[in-house]
């Protein structure tokens, strides 16, 4: 549905987020010292961890760093993924062999989640940052998998005809043809795999490893800093935002001849 | 006037030659939910080079199949295709196809799928560029040459469809009810687009139509096909001077013939 002209976006998309700070805070106005911090002390912590404030508690400054080794394995365990989930997808979408010897098994295996496989991994991979890398990469892999499969096997039929009466022979119809025409279906693979990592690294560090921002706020909670909570998720979604928007500009980019991505 | 008719009969005169396209004793069967289906029985066609047939029917009598099937999108049941004597066995660049839904790639610009053939085909660059750089200009497009074909109307992105297989240098151009889902002001100035490119060049044009006027008025000969099974019931050479007045006696005779060969004689 289209918006009424005259009212920018970013206002409207404001609104929403503006009465839940509301709420928050007509909630906790009376109870500064509750359960449940107010706003205005969880802006304070934000900036303390950032290291803008010196309260020098154990948290103060620790943001940064913790940022950096949760990206490193958002992006490792992404990168990761999507050098496996992107061949594969293409092989099992085009290849009928390929497809009929994994497809079951891929199958039967995707609805086992993530936090099912923890316990797995840190057995076998032991305490540490790769096991949480490694269950990102689980994370992002069937999202990307999925959707690269879905895009080389909804080639518009239309196309492979006009191609073939262009003079295009079987064996190029897979880069003249499928590729680009899976493209857009690969760039909504990558889109939901690198958003899913933001959700799977919280899991993959509350045990075995201590920095990152899941580990932040698996700290934080046990000694009761429900506001260094609330930051650490403020956080998590700021930079899944950011990397989102990231790949939004890219698919952009090179997806400007599709009118559901062109900017 | 007078030339117009005898460029008309020489056109007949060479389809008793050598003919470009030859349908012989051609039947296609599909299998069907309820066992299988004639679409086609017994068609035989011959068309001369340089010669604009239509296929004219209602649904069902197979005049999308017999151009699939000179595509070389289908294979016969039994029978043969030939193109310049020799069997069509696929798809190929002589034989360009311009569908009704278009069938441009829609990650490429109007140059780029213009190119496209002549790059698949491994034509040199220099000549690729020049090539679609006329035929840019030949339909009107030079301004939106980088436009990809979701920003083009659809008149637009069937003149690409066209421009991309004559660029091609398709000897033969089958034409799937092209223009039928155009409005009727975009499809009056491509049917006068199409006349002018093909009388320009020696193209051989096989068009699909259920508009019995569209027919008249671009055909050299117009063949009339019947449903169940698919085949072909008549053959009406038109031997009207063009650019054809739809409105005058002569047209309207044909039309009220045409009709009668369609849908039985009116009351």
């Amino acid at each position: 549905m289209e918006t009424r002209a005259g009212t920018p976006p970013g206002l409207l998309a404001a609104v929403f987020p503006a009465a839940l700070l509301a709420l928050w805070w007509g909630a906790t106005r009376d109870a500064p010292d509750g359960l449940i911090p107010q706003p205005g002390q969880v802006l304070h912590e934000f900036l303390d961890l950032a290291g803008l404030l010196g309260n020098n508690d154990s948290f103060s400054g620790t943001l940064w760093a913790n940022l950096l080794a949760s990206s490193e394995r958002v992006f490792g365990g992404f990168l990761l993924a999507a050098v496996v989930a992107l061949p594969l997808g293409l092989l099992i979408g085009q290849v009928l062999l390929v497809r009929r010897m994994l497809d079951g098994t891929l199958q039967l295996l995707r609805p086992v989640p993530v936090t099912a496989w923890q316990p797995l991994f840190l057995i076998l991979f032991g305490l540490g940052s790769h096991t949480a890398l490694l269950l990102v990469t689980l994370g992002c892999f069937y999202p990307i998998l999925l959707n690269t499969v879905f895009g080389v096997r909804n080639v518009e039929p239309r196309l492979f005809e006009a191609a073939a009466m262009l003079g295009v022979s079987r064996a190029a119809m897979f880069p003249k043809v499928v590729l680009p025409s899976a493209l857009p279906g690969i760039f909504t693979g990558l889109r939901l795999g690198l958003g899913f990592a933001w959700v799977v690294i919280v899991v993959g560090e509350i045990s075995g490893v201590s920095t990152g921002l899941g580990a932040m706020i698996t700290d934080a909670r046990e000694v009761s800093r429900t506001d260094v909570v609330i930051a650490g998720m403020v956080t998590i979604g700021l930079a899944g935002f950011l990397s989102d928007q990231a790949i939004l500009l890219a698919s952009r980019r090179l997806l400007r001849w599709s009118p559901q991505h062109g900017g | 006037m007078a030339a117009e008719t005898l460029m008309a009969d020489r056109r007949q005169l060479a389809a008793a030659g050598s003919p470009v396209l030859q349908v012989q004793a051609v039947h296609k069967r599909f299998a069907a939910a309820g066992g299988e289906v004639e679409a086609l029985r017994a068609v035989d066609l011959a068309v001369a080079r340089g010669e604009f047939v239509c296929l004219i029917g209602a649904s069902g009598c197979g005049k999308s199949t017999l151009l699939r099937l000179i595509g070389g999108f289908e294979t016969p049941s039994e029978g043969q295709v030939l193109m310049d004597g020799r069997p069509v066995t696929g798809p190929g660049p002589e034989r360009g196809m311009v569908f009704q839904d278009y069938g441009l790639f829609p990650w490429l610009s109007v140059r780029r799928n213009i190119e496209f053939g002549l790059v698949a085909r491994g034509r040199p660059r220099a000549e690729v560029r020049t090539t679609a750089e006329r035929f840019i200009e030949i339909i009107g497009l030079a301004r939106f040459a980088d436009a990809y074909p979701h920003q083009l109307s659809g008149g637009m992105k069937q003149r690409v469809a066209i421009a991309r297989v004559l660029a091609n240098d398709a000897a033969v151009v089958l034409m799937d009810e092209p223009f039928g889902a155009l409005d009727a002001m975009t499809r009056e100035r491509l049917q006068d687009e199409l006349l002018s490119l093909w009388s320009s060049t020696g193209l051989t044009v096989l068009f699909v139509t259920h508009a019995i006027e569209e027919a008249i008025l671009l055909a050299d000969r117009i063949v009339v096909m019947s449903p169940g099974p698919g085949r072909i019931t008549a053959e009406v050479p038109v031997r009207l001077a063009r650019p054809r007045d739809v409105v005058s006696v002569p047209f309207n005779d044909l039309r009220r013939d045409l009709a009668a060969l369609l849908h039985g004689p009116a009351p």
